[in-house]
């Protein structure tokens, strides 16, 4: 076997992003023919890995990568994805990257059409020859053909059903005649479960023609069905590498969630059982990559209610769409009375607060000061920190009033700043989380909706604010509910967890039940 | 080009009257009008036919762009510019007819050229603004225009005749007469029917250069200019060079309007040499999008039925706002006024029509609940 040379062979892999190691020490193999399969939680670097093997710019763009990528036994060197596609890699990505207009003819071959030459293009050159409908059909129906799933080849990508669109994705890489390895990332993402199934004949059809597949999903079943190796990859390195036939679902979940001793020495106390605050019935949420279908979900008033589930499965939908930042449907109930959605203000009048994902887009005025930050909200929403001139005709800003509570937030929540005055863009991002927090803080709402606090900020940091979460909650007894895509810190600071799956929520387990029973949640309905 | 997908028959009478709101409200102005103004259908004819050859060509200019996505050029302005530099230069050289068209024509490409490249390379700088950072580039080009004209002519770039500079002895007059070359486009091959004059040779070259645009949308360089308008990321994901494409684009449009504007300015037979570009672009893309065009999509059928449309209303306009109240300015008043609305009602529909399709989205997914709900219950 020594002069045998696999497909494709990684050594020593490792990628930082300035100093933030995401991948380490990633070897694997793989042979013409074979289907592997990648699962691992979000963040845990399949797509960096993916990037490396496709040659992304965003890769050399913050330093290139440590280890050898070998195709064939010759080490690559790509400088962006055209010199991939020209060594036989081929890629089906999340985000479809089709021209909407076109029939999906036009796209298989985008800039790849067959043409005619004229006495013009002689001339004038090459870009004015025209394109040969005829032969551009039969290139695609054959690739169309190769792949087993039979789309129309006249129709335009507009007017297709979502799944048609994937299909087309991977017609195009399937009509590249130097293709050997084809990178799927979720392509079932999007697919109705037949249509699953007839992707999943169609990646047999490839291996059996001599093309070696890597295949990302969150559907482990698929996997299992599919594949003939199994790699899972949990913060950045490969926990395991084995023969799909030698595993199970629980099995790939249990090496995904990791930790399979808990280390669960975190003070939890019994859920408070008490009257629901808030009722969702029926919210859809349109937004995009996040779409929420059909949830129904009651909030206790007192508790921290943890929402967690993939990415793209819609949990930050639920907060978005319930504040109006995105369109929504459905009935929400706060305490007692229906809030109207579509309507930001109407929220926020009836004392819930949220702090947004998107801290530098929604949730700061970047250009403004600290105390800018922290009492605008109060001051516009509540009329808080204003002094009243002439009976409230005029109204003036109470700077002594806004400097106090600034400052006291600084104090409370530890804010590196230097001064109360310093701009919000200065801050680094820990910083900029709290004083998200602080805003919503100062709010003094009933109930507050906090997404993703934890994102892009250290481990010092994050347990600040997962403590002045938890702190805010137990001594003002404001009702919390928590989006997060880190399981783990949900389970230190929630009473309950609701695990969102496929846009639905998939169930809703306390806090101290085992990880896989969450893992086994967060992909039961995963579309 | 226009692939529409059949939509159940009740739905598309209403898309239908929706997509075409724009030149249906002018087709009933235009037959409220024409009783009103008591003008003769002949008369009407012909002076329609006039304008048709006038200005169907600097148009058709407009089309490559809006196909590569870079919305309504008021660049043309600068290749109109370039025709005018033409014709000024083939007058002084005293060559005259059609000799001195075609030189005008063939003088103003290596002009307009240049000019493109300038304002593609701006454009590319400005991607997603591309109207208004065109609108801007015409009236700082028309600053190097008179620059060169005003100034330079007579003084650096020798002038022969003094008919055409000023009095002080450097630049340009005011009006450039083109008798000796007016219509001698038009009037070839000319025909006559019951009256109508018929400017054959300029329908002809119109007539080609209709095809030509058919003809070029399947070629490669056209269909990477529609890729290119639909989505530059995918197109560039696809290894197209957006940047060269867009840059083609403006060129092609404005060597075009280049050509366009010696062939309205043959058919006037004098140029206004300071301000007859001023309005051209204002009032071809109003033409346009009177013809049913969007920012995003135009078809030569848009052209012909904006040409018809607008000078209808031209002509119409001033005659019946007299008849209604009595007073020519009105007339003249109402035709600016309706070109600039007609402009600014077409952006806001289209801005109008992306935010429904986005609406529409979150009433798909409300439908699919509800069928859900029905299911399981």
């Amino acid at each position: 076997m020594s002069d045998h040379v696999p497909l494709l062979e990684m050594k020593n892999v490792a990628k930082d992003f300035f100093g933030n190691q995401v991948l380490k020490d990633i070897n694997l193999t793989l042979e013409s023919g074979q289907v592997l399969g990648l699962v691992g939680e979000n963040g845990a670097g399949k797509s960096t890995l993916m990037k490396i093997l496709f040659g992304m710019t965003e890769i050399q763009e913050t330093g290139g990568y440590d280890g050898d990528v070998m195709l064939n036994g010759k080490k690559l060197h790509f400088t962006s994805p055209f010199d991939a596609l020209a060594e036989g890699i081929g890629m089906v990505h999340q985000e479809f990257s089709l021209i909407p207009g076109f029939t999906a003819t036009e796209n298989i071959l985008l800039n790849r059409e067959p043409q005619k030459k004229s006495v013009v293009s002689e001339v004038f050159g090459e870009r004015l020859n025209t394109l040969d409908r005829k032969s551009m059909k039969q290139k695609a129906d054959g690739a169309i053909d190769k792949m087993g799933m039979h789309i129309d080849g006249e129709m335009v990508i507009s007017d297709m059903p979502v799944g048609h669109k994937q299909f087309t994705e991977i017609a195009r890489e399937l009509s590249k005649e130097q293709l050997k390895l084809l990178i799927l990332d979720e392509p079932t993402a999007v697919l109705t479960e037949r249509e699953a199934e007839v992707l999943l004949e169609s990646i047999r059809g490839m291996a059996a023609r001599g093309i070696a597949v890597i295949f990302i999903t969150h559907r482990l079943q698929e996997i299992l069905n599919v594949c003939d190796k199994v790699v899972v990859m949990r913060d950045g390195v490969i926990v395991r590498d084995v023969a799909s036939k030698d595993t199970n679902v629980s099995e790939i979940t249990r090496w995904m969630v990791g930790r399979t001793v808990d280390s669960d020495t975190q003070m939890h106390r019994k859920p408070p059982e008490t009257r629901t605050i808030m009722s969702i019935r029926k919210l859809w949420v349109d937004m995009p990559g996040e779409t929420v279908r059909n949830v129904n979900l009651d909030v206790r008033e007192g508790e921290i209610l943890g929402i967690g589930g993939l990415a793209g499965q819609g949990k930050l939908g639920i907060p978005n769409g319930i504040m109006g930042l995105y369109s929504a449907g459905g009935q929400v109930t706060f305490d007692g009375k229906e809030i109207p959605l579509n309507s930001p203000r109407t929220c926020l009048d009836s004392q819930l607060a949220f702090v947004s994902e998107d801290r530098r887009g929604v949730g700061l005025l970047l250009d403004e000061s600290l105390e800018w930050n922290i009492a605008f909200p109060a001051m516009q929403i509540q009329n808080k920190f204003l002094k009243n001139y002439l009976g409230g005709l005029i109204k003036w800003r109470d700077e002594k009033a806004i400097a106090d509570v600034t400052r006291q937030y600084i104090e409370e929540l530890q804010i590196k700043c230097t001064s109360s005055r310093q701009k919000a863009k200065q801050l680094s991002g820990g910083n900029q989380q709290k004083v998200c927090l602080a805003k919503a803080f100062a709010l003094e709402p009933k109930f507050l909706f906090v997404s993703e606090p934890t994102r892009g900020i250290d481990v010092g940091a994050k347990a600040l604010v997962l403590d002045a979460l938890k702190k805010f909650n137990r001594e003002n007894g404001v009702t919390v509910v928590m989006i997060s895509s880190e399981l783990e810190e949900l389970r230190q600071i929630c009473d309950r967890i609701a695990i969102v799956s496929g846009g639905r929520i998939a169930g809703i387990l306390p806090a101290t039940d085992s990880s896989e029973s969450f893992g086994a949640l967060m992909v039961s309905k995963v579309v | 080009m226009n692939k529409k997908t059949s939509a159940p028959s009740g739905k598309s009478i209403t898309s239908f009257l929706g997509e075409n709101s724009v030149p249906i409200m002018f087709i009933i102005i235009v037959a409220v009008c024409i009783p009103i103004s008591g003008f003769s259908p002949k008369f009407l004819l012909n002076e329609i036919i006039t304008r048709m050859g006038r200005n169907v060509f600097l148009i058709l200019s407009l089309l490559i762009p809006i196909m590569a996505g870079m919305g309504l050029n008021f660049g043309m302005t600068l290749g109109a510019m370039a025709g005018e530099i033409a014709l000024i230069f083939v007058s002084d050289w005293q060559i005259w007819g059609i000799p001195g068209i075609v030189l005008a024509m063939i003088l103003s490409i290596p002009i307009s050229v240049l000019m493109g490249i300038m304002c593609g390379k701006i454009l590319n700088a400005s991607k997603g603004r591309e109207m208004i950072t065109s609108y801007i580039i015409s009236f700082f080009t028309n600053g190097l225009y008179q620059l060169l004209v005003l100034y330079m002519m007579g003084s650096v770039i020798p002038i022969i005749h003094n008919s055409i500079k000023l009095p002080r002895g450097y630049g340009i007059r005011q009006t450039v007469g083109l008798l000796n070359m007016r219509q001698s486009l038009d009037n070839l091959l000319a025909l006559k029917i019951a009256g109508v004059k018929i400017p054959v040779m300029t329908f002809i070259i119109i007539a080609v250069m209709c095809l030509v645009i058919v003809w070029f949308r399947r070629t490669k360089l056209g269909q990477d200019m529609r890729a290119v308008g639909q989505d530059m990321e995918v197109a560039r994901d696809a290894g197209i060079d957006v940047e060269r494409t867009r840059i083609i684009s403006i060129v092609i449009s404005t060597v075009l309007a280049g050509f366009g504007m010696i062939i309205y300015l043959q058919n006037m037979g004098d140029m206004a040499t300071y301000s007859a570009h001023s309005q051209i672009g204002m009032f071809c893309i109003a033409a346009l999008l009177v013809g049913g065009a969007s920012v995003d999509h135009a078809s030569i059928g848009n052209v012909f039925l904006g040409v018809v449309l607008f000078h209808l209303m031209f002509i119409l306009a001033p005659t019946a706002g007299a008849k209604i109240t009595g007073d020519t300015m009105i007339g003249e008043y109402f035709r600016v006024f309706i070109s600039y609305g007609v402009i600014t009602v077409a952006l806001v529909m289209y801005e109008t029509k992306k935010r429904k399709a986005k609406a529409g989205m979150g009433q798909m997914l409300e439908a699919a609940q509800r069928e859900e709900a029905q299911s399981d219950a």
